[in-house]
């Protein structure tokens, strides 16, 4: 397989199959030189298989796979990438130093500047002061920072990131993309691995969407949202309480919900993102949990939900549609014609967590 | 293991027999070389396996053989240094090494040959260490007793030294008695080679294996 001018990775009907299961099934993709690609999907989905061939951990069983030219897996493409694998593998009973030295030796790196290239990377990644201290010492955040320092040391043109910020607090997690952002700036090809949607969104340029081995979708963030998640959300608010009814009769309206059905949902959006904060370090609503903080009115929010539990009438509603354009007019007629006031009108684009969960669940009921 | 093990064996061997300490030390020091080397890389695979740095060096720009390489010189360092208790016992209870000569070059070779036998029962792609150490202990335990490590050759029945010719121990134990000045039974060069052979054959085999296997750890 050679190399087409300005790809670094090229991926064609890359298969991997375990017994009777295909884990990785005749995937295609190609990542351009310099660009931060994505590589989504659930749990089990292929991600982390699909980066160990790419990486050499283990052999695909078809297809072909190349990392700037080379074969994945062989010698020199090894020597052109750094891996950071979703579960720290540095060496518990060495220090980072050590650590980072034994790299050096691996990368075949001069001395001098295996020592200068690691006391910048431990600077940079925070390190430096427990640079004495034995790996095993460390917190998962800072073992996570002591594996990235491993796989940025030999400066490879190519970094594969297998889920980097998972298991780690929020402020591991922002530090850890503020990182990845200056890599980028550095022209660095970067191949990330996640199931977290807002930071997918938030970082790569390109994006590709795996399930059951399949990927079943492949563009970028925004336009993948778009196309894919279809449904946009308009949070409208009047200055006098309106019946759900009357409102969901408008034009180009797919649901309505109101402020209490709002609240209710993003409550158990919140318990559902506490019971799994551990993992992503984000919240899994995405850009949901964004809204949460939008209507987030205080005291007087609950209390108005609570005293309107039984009515049908609110100030506030959440509006899906497909066509913003002829919702935002009818809402506007509305409104002159009840003699009302809009506080506010926010149009929301589909997240790519929309997306993603669109695509996924339309391959699962094979539509 | 390399010491404590073949000790108590000896001393199990030679206590209530009429056998001279002397002639048994050659075999003591060949069982604490064959032990030291042969225990490391079944430990060493499946416990890098677990840590998951086994992957971070199948990442690396490394080839297989390098990395097994590696494990082989960790056994084989181990057992040449581990090598000179059972020296030091030796000399201390009177033996005299004729030819220091023939003893370091068979340490050495020895220690590479089962330090690549290590890393064949290292081989299949179990993560359990005490998985490796059952394969191990059923080759190691059956070797020591084939070997003329505690009766010379010479006075094994016919049917036996047949079976012994299978053994690189065999071979390496009797450079260790030649060197202290005991009856070895085949001709030194005849010896040095075969310890060469089975070497090459254990690294050739075990290459090939671990290619195979080493994906399937993961």
């Amino acid at each position: 397989m050679t190399s087409s001018d300005g790809i670094a990775i090229e991926a064609h009907d890359l298969t991997k199959t375990y017994g009777q299961i295909t884990a990785v099934d005749h995937v295609n993709f190609e990542v351009k030189r310099g660009e931060f690609f994505g590589f989504l999907g659930p749990n089990g989905a292929g991600k982390t298989t699909t980066i160990r061939m790419l990486t050499g951990i283990i052999k695909k069983d078809g297809g072909e796979a190349s990392i700037n030219g080379y074969p994945a897996g062989s010698i020199r493409a090894k020597q052109l990438s750094g891996v950071m694998p979703e579960q720290s593998n540095a060496y518990m009973d060495l220090t980072a130093w050590g650590n980072l030295m034994l790299m050096s030796e691996i990368y075949r790196m001069p001395g001098k500047e295996a020592k200068e290239r690691s006391e910048s990377l431990l600077q940079q990644l925070g390190l430096y002061e427990r640079k004495d201290s034995l790996a095993s010492t460390y917190s998962m955040g800072m073992r996570k920072r002591l594996v990235l320092s491993m796989a940025l040391l030999s400066d490879p043109q190519l970094l594969f990131l297998d889920e980097p910020t998972s298991g780690l607090d929020v402020q591991s997690v922002r530090f850890m993309r503020a990182l990845l952002r200056d890599l980028k700036q550095q022209g660095k090809t970067i191949f990330l691995t996640t199931h977290n949607m807002e930071e997918a969104a938030e970082m790569c340029e390109r994006v590709a969407i795996i399930n059951h081995g399949k990927i079943i979708a492949q563009d970028s963030p925004d336009k993948l949202s778009i196309t894919a998640g279809r449904i946009f959300l308009v949070d409208v608010s009047f200055d006098k309480p309106v019946d759900i009814k009357t409102l969901s009769n408008l034009p180009a309206i797919n649901r309505v919900e109101t402020a209490q059905a709002i609240q209710a949902a993003d409550q158990l959006r919140a318990q559902q993102a506490m019971a799994g904060m551990g993992r992503s370090g984000g919240m899994p609503g995405g850009q949901n949990g964004q809204q949460k903080t939008h209507f987030a009115g205080g005291a007087s929010t609950a209390t108005t939900s609570t005293s309107r539990a039984e009515t049908s009438k609110d100030y506030r509603f959440r509006i899906y549609t497909n066509d913003t354009t002829v919702l935002i007019c009818s809402l506007v007629d509305y409104s002159r014609e009840n003699s009302m006031q809009m506080n506010i009108l926010n149009v929301r684009p589909p997240s790519l967590e929309d997306a993603f969960v669109r695509l996924t669940e339309e391959k699962s009921h094979g539509k | 293991m390399g010491i404590m093990f073949p000790a108590f064996l000896f001393l199990a061997f030679a206590f209530g027999r009429n056998m001279s300490p002397v002639s048994l030390m050659p075999g003591l020091i060949a069982m604490s070389v064959f032990f030291t080397c042969s225990a490391i890389a079944p430990i060493t695979m499946p416990w890098e396996t677990q840590a998951r740095t086994l992957e971070r060096l199948i990442s690396a720009p490394l080839a297989v053989w390098t990395i097994l390489f590696g494990d082989m010189v960790a056994s084989m360092l181990t057992g040449i240094i581990i090598s000179i208790v059972p020296i030091i016992i030796a000399l201390a209870i009177g033996t005299t090494f004729t030819n220091a000569l023939v003893l370091t070059l068979a340490i050495i070779l020895g220690s590479v040959c089962f330090a690549a036998l290590s890393l064949l029962i290292s081989s299949p792609p179990k993560n359990a260490p005490q998985y490796s150490q059952m394969i191990s202990s059923f080759i190691k335990f059956p070797l020591v007793f084939i070997s003329g490590v505690f009766v010379p050759l010479s006075e094994l029945p016919a049917f036996a030294r047949g079976i012994c010719f299978i053994s690189p121990l065999t071979y390496f134990t009797d450079l260790a008695r030649y060197s202290a000045g005991d009856v070895n039974y085949f001709p030194i060069a005849a010896d040095f080679l075969a310890v060469i052979g089975f070497t090459a054959a254990f690294w050739v085999i075990s290459v090939m294996l671990h290619n195979r296997t080493l994906p399937k750890r993961i």
